[in-house]
């Protein structure tokens, strides 16, 4: 069907670059065409996202799959750089164009025309997030970083506002910051290994001589570090609610993801450079742990204090890193497999959130915000029995749907079923719990006690939280005002619920996806192999340009 | 030289952090800068001190290890080309913040006194 699979593994780059690139040539005026250019681009990107997950687990084994490489400058593997995709990658490029396509159509109402040049950086930052999902080379994954990083530096400032900058300007030192460690990071792990290529460390790092390990592991410690900051673990994480915050609703509904990439490295490079060969197998998973959970309890107390909706999804993005991290400490087959389900899940759930909320808020004064919180604190005061007039045209009902929305959010974030992030963290639980054969009667870890525990009272926070919210939203305002909604805004939001319906539904295929991609993840020889044994194209292949 | 090298790269370290943690936008810039160059000198040195060593092997027959390593080079102009842009676009919001606050302190607002 495919004529080169190899080549479509280029495209998630090569499209949002060429497309970002074009719309640079047409005046901003033109929204129509630059916005029908990005969706088209996000809705080809999306087609090829799913092509590629069909050849990436095109054999349904569980310890089978496909790894596709992709020789940038056609030389032998451990030399140059590569593009490496995997049911992993497959997975998240996928979930990065779902996620892309509901916000681009949520901006075309209003935040397309807040600001120059944002379509460009929206695809510049799709661009950096599939880099980085695809790269198998450790400093080309620094470019992508720095790539996604700058377009979202532009996009967190899009529409500028006092707010916004203050913001943008710790979001920018933070990361700036944290991209000198990573760099630190990456060189300290070159100086004792001699590669970057992510495959070619995994072969070399069983073969390092003792005495250079500690250095190697101060590498990764700190290369740790610069991905935990962009995950937001607690103490590196007081950046993340204010920023996610202060951006504008469609850039937040994309960051969401941006908070996961950090996840997604640290699976990715964990797995790889510290497999059973290695001396320090396990390194760092208590720390992973450890701070997943306190990063759960500072999400969840946070949660309970937000005085208004942005700063409540601003920390659920905390309460679903830390639930990811600690899943990942655990460092188990069938808890990884639910964490990847999470991750799914938890992602949509906050990109529908932050969409939501910016039409819930029009509806409302931020004064009544802070007064909801403090209300419950001190009594009821009097009632204000002012009923304004109801201003403009509003489509009949936008109160219900909203609502609904807003339901299906809190049940999603709190983890209640019927929807995915039950399911996610039922699995994420029943795992650490039978690890092991079945009918293995090992004790359980006191490790998957705390987990269960945390997971538990953060899905309790979250929906005292919401209910809260939810009640003094929609139930008991004291003066009614119905937000101004249009319909292109309601149905992105819409479809993202309805696709974690659509997760639960088919939770069965979907999870023996996630199973395999986590067999894969915790036996990565075949990732590996693949890699080194990369054939190289015809000489006269016409690929790669870097 | 490896003592120049690390006295160097420790002093800018040093300055670079205290920087980073003072109250003005102008001064975490050039913090930012300081450690940037620093990380720069580090990349450089993780391929090894040599001096007057070509970086390109001539044929199959030699020992590499009189040769200088050329991947950290590549990585630090990659690395110099990156923290270059990054700041200037740092320098742009440095002025818009400047701008709409009217004050240089990175929190928007001078400390009460």
């Amino acid at each position: 069907m495919i004529p080169a699979p190899e080549h479509l593994v280029i495209l998630p780059i090569v499209l949002p670059l060429v497309a970002g690139a074009l719309l640079l040539f047409f005046n901003d005026q033109e929204r129509v065409l630059k916005a029908t250019i990005t969706i088209g681009t996000a809705v080809a990107l999306l087609i090829v996202a799913i092509l590629l997950l069909r050849i990436a687990h095109a054999d349904g084994r569980p310890g089978g799959g496909r790894v596709v490489v992709y020789l940038l400058g056609n030389w032998p593997p451990p030399f140059a750089i590569v593009l490496v995709l995997d049911r992993l990658a497959a997975m998240m490029l996928a979930l990065t164009a779902v996620l892309a396509i509901p916000a681009l159509v949520f901006s075309i109402v209003r935040w397309q025309k807040a600001g120059p040049n944002y379509h460009t950086l929206f695809l510049f930052l799709l661009m950096g997030l599939n880099g980085s999902f695809l790269t198998g080379d450790l400093f080309n994954l620094f470019v992508f970083f720095e790539v996604m990083l700058a377009a979202s530096y532009g996009l967190v400032l899009h529409s500028s506002g006092s707010l916004r900058v203050r913001a943008g300007l710790h979001y920018i030192a933070i990361n700036l910051a944290a991209s000198l460690l990573f760099l630190i990071g990456v060189a300290m792990i070159y100086g004792v290994t001699g590669t970057l290529n992510m495959a070619d460390l995994a072969l070399r790092i069983p073969k390092v001589a003792p005495e250079s390990m500690m250095m190697l592991e101060a590498g990764a410690g700190i290369l740790g570090i610069a991905f935990l900051i962009k995950a937001g673990m607690w103490p590196l994480s007081f950046w993340l609610p204010t920023t996610y915050t202060a951006a504008p609703a469609p850039v937040a509904a994309i960051m969401a993801i941006m908070s996961k990439v950090g996840v997604y490295v640290i699976l990715r490079l964990s797995l790889l450079f510290f497999t059973k060969e290695t001396v320090s197998f396990g390194f760092g998973t208590n720390v992973l742990l450890l701070g997943g959970i306190l990063t759960i309890t500072f999400g969840a107390i946070g949660v309970l204090a937000s005085q208004s909706l942005g700063r409540l999804a601003g920390f659920s993005v905390l309460v679903s890193s830390g639930t990811l991290l600690a899943s990942l400490g655990l460092f188990e087959v069938g808890v990884t497999a639910g964490a990847l389900l999470y991750l799914v899940s938890s992602t949509i759930a906050i990109s529908a959130f932050f969409l939501l909320i910016e039409l819930v808020e029009r509806g409302q004064d931020q004064f009544a915000n802070v007064l909801a919180v403090t209300v419950e604190a001190f009594g009821e005061g009097e009632e204000d029995e002012d009923v304004e007039e109801e201003v403009g045209v509003t489509i009949p009902g936008t109160l219900a749907i909203l609502g609904i929305s807003f339901g299906a959010c809190a049940l999603l974030l709190a983890g209640l079923p019927p929807l995915p992030g039950f399911v996610a963290k039922f699995i994420i639980i029943d795992a650490s719990f039978n690890h092991g054969a079945l009918g293995d009667t090992a004790t359980i870890p006191s490790a998957a006690w705390w987990l269960a525990t945390f997971l538990v009272l953060s899905g309790l926070a979250s929906l005292i939280s919401m209910s809260r919210a939810g009640i003094r939203t929609f139930w008991a305002p004291v003066d009614v005002v119905i937000p101004r909604v249009q319909l292109m805004e309601i149905i992105p939001i819409g479809v993202l619920l309805a696709l974690t319906l659509a997760v639960t539904v088919q939770a069965g295929p979907i999870m023996r996806f996630m199973q395999a991609t986590a067999d894969n993840l915790h036996d990565p020889r075949i990732y590996i192999e693949s890699v080194v044994d990369a054939p190289r194209a015809v000489p006269r292949g016409r690929e790669g340009t870097r | 030289m490896e003592l120049v090298l690390s006295l160097g790269i420790g002093v800018l370290v040093a300055s670079g952090v205290w920087l980073l943690l003072r109250p003005r936008t102008y001064q975490v810039i050039i913090g930012l800068s300081l450690l940037g160059y620093a990380v720069n000198l580090f990349i450089f040195s993780m391929g090894r001190l040599k001096s007057n060593a070509a970086p390109v092997v001539p044929g199959a027959e030699v020992d590499p290890s009189t040769f200088a390593d050329p991947i950290p080079q590549a990585l630090v102009l990659t690395a110099i080309v990156i923290g270059f842009a990054t700041t200037a676009l740092f320098l742009v919001v440095l002025l818009a913040a400047r701008g709409f606050t009217g004050t240089d302190h990175v929190d928007g607002r001078e400390p009460e006194r």
